[in-house]
């Protein structure tokens, strides 16, 4: 039984981490429907921004998080500018070739001034340590990552659902001609959810590292991870990808605790059914 | 234009003649990619040979041409290897990180009339797939075997073993199994886990459901260790008192600072310790440091060169600078000296390096600086897993 609730924490906080990143992607590719291959680049930006905030200028935690959203935000807002914009609408093939470009360049730009080693992201005291449950120890970490997962699919769900923002984006999501004929600015409304989209990636980047740790590969290595929460979700669906973190993190781990030899085995097994049965991922909202 | 071309094809023909006693040696490695800072190593560790001991060897010049094999591609390796060879005219080939791309070159010795000299990749068989290949570097069975009796000897009778799903770790887990079962402990478990593992806490679950004492690991440096070590903290099997073993791969130098307090007091064993105190080894470091350019990344791969560029450089004097592989390999047999390791030697029967293997403890000097502390020697290891090769 023990070892039954202690699987079952772990397997809540790997499923939140993966959340956590993946949601910005699931923003981009079901919203905008942009196959954002860079977004691993982009959460690794966040990264080496809080890394470098705190490690290096002795700044705090907190502070380290909002100058990696804030400065990945300011560098991806000439790239959707000028790169991201053509490919609003182009076909599939296109776009995987653009993103997949620009993952190469942030790769290569990295190495090249930050160097092949492993960075990271020096947690504050409070983080620090682990915290007793009774049955097992908990890295005090992984509890704020859950922490931040809840809050930050809660304040999406708002955000698409509620608010006068959402409403003209789902507006555009549906028909960007007649939303851009009633006066909507769709461009902007493009923009903006690109940007939100990007500071979800640095901020999952920032508080993923400690999982996921910092290296210039970063930006590929778990793009597959990625790629396969927002399929078996359900492109755009928040409350999808929710559920597809917390399954899939179930399954990984629990595979991972029982049989480690098979690998990624029966995680793959899981997409592969839930792909066939559910085309559209287990909460499509496409068309 | 049709000048100017003429010109330099005169120029090139010209600059060929002066060269005519250039001696080239193949190096194959990892330059790009993400193993791109072993090959750095390497690279360091033959810039710091020539800004020690000069370009030339008697009256000939060494010429070094690099190839890039990013990851371990048997395939790739051996095309380069031929073109090396065959276009470029090298005597000598060397490098390789990856065993896998070792072996595929190995085939082209014997008919090339190349020796080759293995400056990393750590798998016993290399050495038995081809006479004329001599190792510079280690095996993951020479590094293993001694951390198992330290295991022992610290009070640990049940230990479990981690390491990842390939060659070399598998490697690992055959030979702490010997080594520990022949000082009378047991293996409870052995696990492997896949390469691409990035949570390890219900590993860490398994670890502490099978009753073991202590854990013996290998993992490849990078990103996994950082994770490993953080969940060998984090789920409390620190406190718990579980032991901690592993190989000097998990705390090759260039992690230390990204593992930081984490790793502080980690066992392992290995035969190279940046920190490692002798004058040989300061001058070394002096160099290679020069060389790599940031020494927070120089690691092991850079004195496998180092002494590797040793070795073919007695090899060039031996045959006079004339193409003889044979007596090349014959020449360095038995051959013996002060490595920035510590004492090594070639053994003869099995042309893989003999050297002392350290203990060694992450400690923090007086900068702030996290380093591998050598606590203890095994002299003169050899390697243990030679018996065990297929035939």
């Amino acid at each position: 039984m023990q070892t039954v609730l202690s699987i079952a924490v772990d397997a809540l906080a790997y499923g939140m981490v993966l959340f956590v990143i993946s949601i910005g992607l699931s923003v981009t590719m079901g919203l905008m429907r942009v196959v954002n291959l860079a977004h691993g680049a982009f959460a690794m930006i966040g990264g080496y921004f809080a890394s470098y905030a705190v490690r290096d200028l002795g700044l705090g935690y907190a502070a380290g998080i909002l100058i990696a959203i804030v400065g990945t935000v300011i560098i991806a807002i000439p790239v959707e500018r000028f790169l991201y914009r053509r490919i609003y609408g182009a076909p599939q093939l296109t776009q995987v070739l653009m993103t997949i470009g620009i993952t190469f360049c942030v790769i290569g730009i990295t190495n090249f001034t930050f160097g092949p080693t492993l960075k990271t992201v020096p947690l504050p005291a409070m983080l620090q340590g682990s915290v007793d449950l009774g049955f097992r120890s908990i890295a005090t970490h992984r509890i704020f990552v859950i922490i931040c997962g809840f809050a930050v699919a809660a304040g999406l769900w708002f955000l698409i659902e509620r608010t006068n923002f959402g409403i003209k984006l789902r507006a555009t999501i549906d028909n960007a001609a007649m939303t851009a004929a009633l006066g909507v600015r769709t461009e902007l409304v493009y923009a903006v959810s690109f940007a939100v989209a990007i500071a979800l990636a640095a901020f999952g980047g920032v508080i993923g590292a400690e999982l996921l740790p910092l290296e210039p590969y970063y930006a590929l290595r778990y793009m597959v991870t990625f790629l396969v929460v927002v399929s078996v979700g359900g492109a755009g669906s928040i409350p999808g990808a929710l559920i597809a973190c917390l399954l899939l993190g179930a399954i990984d781990t629990t595979g991972r605790y029982l049989a480690p030899e098979y690998g990624e085995f029966f995680f793959y097994l899981a997409v592969i059914l839930i792909v066939t049965l559910f085309p559209r991922g287990l909460v499509g909202r496409m068309k | 234009m049709k000048k100017l071309f003429a010109a330099a094809v005169a120029l090139v023909a010209l600059s060929g003649a002066a060269y005519a006693d250039t001696i080239k040696i193949g190096v194959i490695g990892p330059f790009s990619g993400p193993f791109a800072l072993q090959g750095k190593n390497f690279k360091a560790g033959i810039d710091a040979w020539f800004a020690l001991n000069g370009n030339k060897v008697g009256s000939d010049e060494i010429q070094i041409v690099y190839r890039d094999v990013p990851q371990a591609d048997p395939a790739r390796s051996k095309a380069l290897a031929q073109e090396l060879v065959v276009r470029e005219g090298v005597q000598y080939l060397a490098g390789f990180y990856f065993t896998p791309d070792a072996m595929a070159a190995t085939a082209l010795l014997q008919q090339g009339n190349v020796p080759m000299v293995v400056m990393n990749a750590a798998t016993s068989a290399i050495i038995t797939s081809s006479p004329l290949v001599v190792r510079t570097s280690f095996t993951t069975w020479q590094t293993t075997t001694p951390i198992a009796k330290v295991a022992k000897e610290q009070g640990v009778t049940k230990a479990i073993t981690l390491v990842s799903d390939y060659g070399p770790g598998i490697d690992a887990e055959n030979a702490f199994k010997a080594a520990f079962e022949k000082e009378g402990g047991k293996v409870v478990e052995t696990i492997r886990m896949p390469l691409s593992t990035n949570d390890f806490a219900p590993l860490m679950q398994r670890v502490k459901d099978s009753g073991a004492e202590g854990l013996f690991t290998f993992l490849p440096s990078g990103p996994p260790t950082l994770a490993f070590v953080k969940a060998y903290n984090d789920n409390g099997l620190k406190t718990r008192g579980v032991k901690f073993y592993a190989t000097g791969d998990l705390t090759q130098e260039s992690d230390l600072p990204a593992l930081g307090d984490a790793a502080l007091g980690l066992q392992t064993t290995y035969h190279y310790a940046v920190s490692h105190d002798s004058p040989e080894n300061k001058t070394f470091v002096a160099a290679a440091e020069k060389a790599i350019g940031n020494p927070t990344e120089l690691s092991f791969p850079a004195v496998g060169a180092f002494d590797g560029m040793y070795v073919i450089s007695k090899m060039i004097e031996a045959t006079g600078g004339k193409q003889d592989a044979k007596k090349a390999v014959e020449a360095v047999k038995g051959l013996s000296w002060t490595s920035p390791r510590g004492p090594v030697s070639i053994d003869p029967d099995s042309r893989h390096i003999t050297e002392n293997i350290y203990l060694r403890e992450v400690s923090k000097d007086a900068n702030g600086k996290y380093y591998n502390k050598e606590v203890r020697t095994f002299e003169k290891q050899g390697d243990p897993g030679l018996g065990f090769v297929k035939k």
